[in-house]
């Protein structure tokens, strides 16, 4: 060769045992990987080969109708339920979660009391969901506040799980809002309250809206804090304050039933929970690629 | 500064004067309605745990709170309340899904950081974090309808090979069992514990992976030599936080694990774990006060389990990511090379 010598040329080849433990440990870390793909790949080939059969006109304009035997209907209602009880969670875990980012970012540096909730919210991230459905249950069904179970006590379970997503994502992303934006800001005469809604908050939007939707996605998905706050399986009130069914609550009690119709609504029940959490990751994406900060 | 901005408007500068009592009551205002959002989460989370032992406390005086947790019999039908059997079956599992899940999430976060050609990095991140969209309760219905079929026979096979090992081999083998929950939860732990491992693998010093490479080290030699050690806390971390999910989880596992009330004999066979035990009794249970205590109680005792691994795995994670600044000079030694080449 006539071009000048690599650096690889230039140093002795190396000795067969460490070439052979380079390319077999080499391997198994992409052996890893892969066996990391197999379940991600396996579970995607078989939510579509069995839900999709089950997907039709009706099975997303009819309620379930609690037949064992003959037509088990579609999951309307499970639809519905899980949207109510989603938006009604949002709705109370996002601006509660943000205000407590904003407190911890623009008010809370170096108080010891901001430290404590800041531990919290890190102790919320860890309580188990089924923990925090019995914590409904006690508190709001047993002490029948608006009837025993009801759709919205299924919204605040949700609420108590998305709110710590909610607070640890904004806080990362206040956090990244420059001081000297504040500093300006406040220079100019302008009042703290009006700089934090004014100037942080708009910059810091399209980073919120990723960590808001994040956490709805990961509301969407959870079975365990609405089985015993809002959950009836086959119901089919479309009204928070009473009984309601929601996809995942009806896909658990779908796989229980030993019915091939009925395991197939719950293949195409699953299909489409998952398609709209993908959905809605998929603008969360998006709206981080148009973040201003980060 | 807040006293000298007034003391001026008092004096010299009338723009200030010129705002009026309501406007200047905003700030404070604005400041008291924040920090008693943030006073709501320390109030909910002690009436949280308030409640929840107040309403544990029933069952747990009945039973007495050492044999609650360490007496293997659960049986509701005769008031009695050991929950070691369910205690048992989360550590099992968690234990499965740790063994199995983190070499395979390190070994994903390695190849990605480390390994995979630059233009496959964002598209494998984005792979293995899909994992983390689906929902519980749909690995719980693969598991039932796809998992537990297909692996009943070479769990058979491997239980019968190895008949010596305790707790592995053996004729007890039921579809429903804890290999299969530990299964399942090392897949729904794998997109955490890698994105961790990710982050915690980016805060080694470039400077200490090219001095590996520059003494003349083979890729996977810089890693052992550079990167390992470098992020062996944070790792650790990672897998401890790992292990609070794979604890916690609740419906993957209530539907493919059965619900034995004593522990059982081998891996193969069904179990019982504290937060399946919530999901699948507390229906029946809502109405009697020493059997809906008594899962509140194993609520509390998972609770308790998950603070204290999560606790801990925060402050491994926290230091690892801190000691960037921290740690000055670089491990790597030329004779550390030099041993590497003579093979010693």
């Amino acid at each position: 060769m006539s071009t000048p010598a690599s650096a690889a040329q230039l140093l002795a080849p190396l000795p067969g045992r460490r070439r052979r433990t380079d390319q077999v440990m080499r391997g198994l870390l992409a052996l890893g990987t892969i066996i990391a793909l197999v379940p991600l790949v396996l579970v995607i080939y078989y939510l579509f080969s069995r839900g999709l059969k089950g997907m039709s006109w009706d099975f997303f304009t009819t309620d379930p109708t609690g037949n064992f035997l003959g037509d088990p209907g579609g999951v309307k209602s499970a639809i519905l339920g899980t949207l109510e009880i989603v938006a009604v969670a949002s709705l109370i875990a996002i601006p509660i979660g943000i205000g407590v980012a904003l407190y911890l970012v623009e008010f809370g540096r170096g108080s010891s009391f901001a430290q404590v909730v800041r531990y919290l919210i890190d102790v919320m991230t860890g309580v188990p969901s089924i923990v925090f459905g019995l914590f409904i249950y006690i508190v709001l069904v047993t002490s029948k506040i608006g009837g025993t179970f009801a759709g919205w006590k299924g919204s605040v379970a949700l609420a108590l799980l998305m709110l710590p997503v909610v607070t640890r994502s904004g806080e990362v992303v206040l956090n990244l809002v420059p001081t000297q934006l504040r500093e300006s800001a406040l220079a100019l005469g302008v009042p703290r309250w009006k700089v934090t809604m004014k100037i942080v908050l708009p910059t810091a939007l399209p980073g919120l809206v990723t960590g808001s939707l994040l956490a709805v996605a990961r509301g969407m998905g959870e079975t365990a804090p609405l089985l015993y706050t809002s959950a009836a399986v086959m119901g089919t009130s479309a009204n928070l304050g009473e009984r309601m069914n929601s996809l995942p609550v009806q896909i658990f009690g779908d796989i229980s039933t030993p019915n091939d119709a009925i395991v197939d609504r719950a293949w195409a029940s699953a299909l489409t929970l998952v398609l709209i959490i993908l959905i809605i990751t998929l603008i969360a994406r998006l709206a981080a690629r148009r973040s201003r900060v980060a | 500064m807040e006293a000298g901005a007034a003391r001026l408007g008092s004096t010299d500068r009338p723009s200030f004067e010129g705002r009026s009592a309501a406007a200047r009551r905003a700030d404070p205002l604005f400041r008291w309605a924040l920090t008693v959002l943030a006073g709501l989460v320390l109030v909910l989370l002690v009436f949280f745990f308030v409640f929840l032992i107040k309403k544990a406390q029933p069952a747990l005086a009945h039973q007495g709170v050492f044999s609650f947790v360490f007496s293997n019999d659960w049986n509701p039908s005769k008031e009695i309340f050991g929950a070691w059997p369910m205690l048992a079956g989360t550590l099992i599992t968690s234990a499965i899904a740790i063994v199995i899940g983190v070499p395979v999430a390190v070994a994903t976060a390695l190849f990605i950081t480390e390994l995979a050609p630059a233009r496959l990095r964002s598209p494998l991140t984005i792979l293995v974090e899909l994992l983390a969209a689906v929902p519980s309760v749909v690995y719980g219905l693969w598991g039932v309808f796809v998992l537990i079929p297909k692996l009943l026979g070479p769990e058979k096979s491997v239980a019968d090979a190895v008949d010596f090992l305790p707790f592995v081999g053996g004729s007890a083998v039921s579809g429903r069992n804890y290999f299969i929950a530990g299964l399942l939860l090392a897949i729904m732990i794998l997109p955490i514990v890698s994105a961790i491992s990710r982050e915690v693998i980016s805060t080694v010093p470039p400077e200490h992976k090219e001095a590996a490479l520059a003494l003349g080290a083979t890729r996977w030699e810089m890693i052992r030599i550079a990167i390992l050690p470098y992020s062996r806390v944070g790792i650790t971390g990672a897998a401890l936080l790992g292990l609070g999910r794979a604890v916690g989880e609740t419906i993957a596992v209530v539907l493919v694990i059965g619900s034995a009330s004593v522990v059982g004999d081998q891996v193969f066979s069904q179990g019982n774990t504290l937060a399946a035990v919530i999901a699948n009794e507390f229906g029946e249970a809502a109405n009697d006060k020493l059997h809906s205590g008594a899962l509140i109680a194993a609520g509390l005792v998972l609770f308790i389990l998950t603070l204290a691994i999560n606790g801990v795995a925060r402050f491994l994670v926290v230091r690892a990511e801190r000691k960037q600044t921290r740690v000055p000079a670089p491990k790597i030694t030329a004779e550390d090379v030099a041993t590497e080449v003579t093979g010693s």
